[in-house]
């Protein structure tokens, strides 16, 4: 019988497999941040450990830089202390940072892939649940607990039970203004937020093919949010083309030699999967979630779901979060009026999402009653926005092009929405209160979320595509 | 890490599904840099109002309820990675948690710092809602090494899973590093094995 890519690369990384125990998984890359780290030096520091592989650890500075004035000491002071405490550690222990004013600093899950240090078979771990973002290139990526940082830093390994396997195939041609992070709403919308829990997904299909890294990063970077341990897509043509020339991507004979053994990471045609779900790209409209879920997602010209079409059980926590979003069952979203627009997170923060708006709104004019930010996921992001004079576009249209960081996907610096107000967010959670206390928000794509910020509502991007917008 | 064995206890009941991680801890406190001092901000915008003041409603603030074991609804702790929600939770007191359904990660976390979760049936889960409910001094006792749970009013008991390594850990008090690290030498073989191919 043949073997799934994820039990490929997964045995590839196998140190030692006994039974009774979990497997002592080898680990190629580990990225850390302020926030999940510092318990994980100090656990070091009590044992007397260094760090075993200390080139094989990248560390950035993300989850709470302020994404104004980065050139000025951070002014919150918790935030401030959390991040010189990984500028300390890093120093101490001998670990590459691209802190706060670094040409390379920004989210990890982006910075990864633009670097070159995200590559196809690789097993690739983070303290931060999107880690399966690095899925997108054909690796075993997944977010871990500070535990386990701690584990990977003193011996570069995880003990780790092999997961089980579950591919989704996707065929079929998108329609006009749905992209890939509808694409991925609309698979949690249908399988649940904890309809993939205890597997690892590969995503498959033409629809999935024919995407750019960078839609496919927003895929597999909401594995996470059906429960799923990771998500990732087998590398291809579009896959080299983005890794090659990449600044620490293998070059000359290296090249060569990687691309050869890349070429094998495949699912063999045998291969047999513990689940399969295949969905119809045409099946899929413009995505919206209404409640305090990422499976609580509708297409967008949908009603939200009636409270008795729930199972019984469920009655209650789904009450709960409509009363939270103060949304009516059975309502329209279309039309409901909105405060705020974040486009940005380590789901789409990256050029591809930034150029679609900025072609959305060049020519248009944000409502007045709506605060748009645009937060780019990495400095050289933000840098190339600028060189292509995509700055000029947002702020003529009224949006603020923010410097990088997490921002208001998790509300940990000063970006925060305010109590009661609603967000149309392109990031991936809209639990109770993750963009700020009591905020209400709506996760959408990049285009539905600028659609929405133009006309203050929540909108069908259809409905504003002419010929020459990117769709 | 502590051991644990057996342990008999009074329920916390939250019967709500889906708890993520943001609700158990919100990232606005995640800036310290110990492990300590969590338990304070439990459940915080449940558990207190805007100007912080205590929501009689919410169960943490109901003084006949209290104990070492949170009984909540499925898919307890889903979302976010942080470990900092085992903390706060194991901080505030609580040694275990019971649930129909545990996220994943959630549960690696819970499991690497010594906080029991376990997965019992809806049925059962309903069963502890049920006791709790018509008693709050309701007791049930965890026993590890035999891997039940019994509702002492009742004396109904359900047995759970827990992988055998993690079994181990728990009631001898090691953990993962300690394991990994007395194979050292396998490791550093993989890695020569690795370079060559
Ligand atoms: S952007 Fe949001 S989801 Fe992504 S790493 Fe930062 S906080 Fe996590």
């Amino acid at each position: 019988m043949g073997k799934t890519l994820v039990e490929k690369i997964w045995d590839a990384h196998v140190v030692k497999r006994d039974e009774g125990y979990p497997d002592i998984l080898y680990i190629d890359t580990h990225f850390i941040h302020e926030v999940t780290s510092p318990q994980a030096f100090d656990g070091l520091r009590k044992r007397g450990l260094p760090v075993f592989r200390p080139a094989q650890t990248i560390a950035t500075a993300d989850h709470n830089v302020p994404t104004l004035n980065q050139h000025l000491p951070i002014q919150e002071t918790l935030s401030r202390y959390q991040v010189d405490m990984l500028t300390k550690n890093c120093a101490e222990f001998g670990v590459e940072l691209y802190g706060l004013g670094h040409p390379f600093q920004g989210i990890v899950h982006v910075i990864g892939p633009e670097l070159g240090i995200t590559l196809p078979g690789a097993t690739i771990v983070c303290g931060d649940s999107h880690t399966s973002t690095h899925g997108a290139f054909g690796a075993i990526a997944f977010g871990i607990g500070t535990s386990q940082v701690e584990q990977v830093l003193a011996t570069q390994c995880l003990l780790q039970q092999p997961p089980k396997t579950m591919r989704i195939t996707v065929d079929g041609m998108l329609g006009p203004g749905v992209s890939a992070k509808d694409i991925i709403l609309y698979i949690i919308a249908k399988i649940s937020a904890a309809g993939g829990t205890g597997y690892f997904i590969e995503y498959a299909g033409s629809t999935i093919r024919s995407l750019s890294m960078e839609s496919r990063m927003t895929i597999c970077n909401m594995s996470i949010e059906m429960g799923a341990r990771g998500g990732l897509i087998a590398p291809d043509e579009t896959t080299f083309e983005y890794i090659k020339g990449r600044e620490f991507a293998p070059k000359g004979a290296g090249w060569d030699k990687a691309l050869a053994q890349w070429n094998t990471l495949y699912s063999d045609s045998d291969a047999v999967f513990d689940a399969e779900l295949t969905f119809d790209a045409a099946d899929i409209e413009p995505m919206i979630t209404y409640g305090t879920n990422p499976g609580m997602g509708i297409g967008i010209s949908q009603f939200v779901p009636s409270t008795n079409s729930q199972e019984l059980s469920e009655r209650p926590s789904y009450q709960k979060a409509l009363n939270y979003m103060g949304i009516e069952d059975d309502s329209a979203l279309l039309g409901k009026e909105i405060d705020y627009v974040f486009i940005g997170s380590c789901t789409n923060s990256r050029m591809e999402d930034l150029r679609a708006v900025a072609d959305f709104v060049k020519g248009r004019q944000k409502a007045p009653n709506v605060i748009a930010w645009i937060v780019p996921g990495s400095k050289q992001i933000e840098q190339q926005a600028i060189a292509e004079g995509l700055d000029q576009v947002f702020e003529a249209a009224g949006f603020q092009l923010r410097e990088p960081g997490c921002s208001a996907c998790l509300g940990m610096n000063e970006d925060k929405i305010p109590a009661g107000k609603y967000c149309v967010s392109t990031s991936n959670r809209n639990f109770e209160g993750r963009q700020g206390p009591n905020s209400r928000t709506f996760l959408a794509s990049p285009l539905t979320a600028a659609a929405a910020a133009i006309t203050g509502r929540i909108t069908d991007v259809r409905s504003l595509l002419t010929e020459n917008t990117y769709a | 890490m502590k051991k644990f064995t057996t342990l008999t206890t009074q329920v916390v009941p939250l019967p709500i599904e889906n708890v993520d991680t943001d609700q158990i801890i919100p990232a606005r406190f995640l800036k310290a840099t110990t492990r300590e001092g969590f338990g304070e901000n439990l459940f915080c915008d449940w558990r207190y109002d805007a100007s912080g003041s205590p929501r009689p409603d919410f169960v943490l603030n109901n003084p006949i309820y209290s104990g070492k074991a949170l009984v909540a609804g499925k898919n307890f702790g889903c979302g976010s990675s942080r470990e900092h929600a085992a903390w706060a939770l194991q901080d505030y007191g609580f040694d275990v948690v019971i649930s129909s359904f545990f996220a994943d990660i959630f549960k690696g976390n819970a499991l690497n710092n010594g906080l029991l979760p376990i997965q019992l049936s809806d049925g059962f889960v309903q069963r502890i809602f049920l006791a709790a409910e018509t008693d709050p001094q309701a007791q049930v006792t965890v026993d590890l090494e035999a891997q039940t749970v019994t509702i002492e009013t009742t004396k109904e008991y359900e047995s759970f899973e827990i992988n055998p390594y993690k079994k181990s850990c728990l009631i001898n008090g090691y953990d993962d590093i300690d394991f990994i690290l007395n194979q050292r030498a396998a490791v550093e073989q993989f890695e020569q094995q690795k370079a060559v191919v």
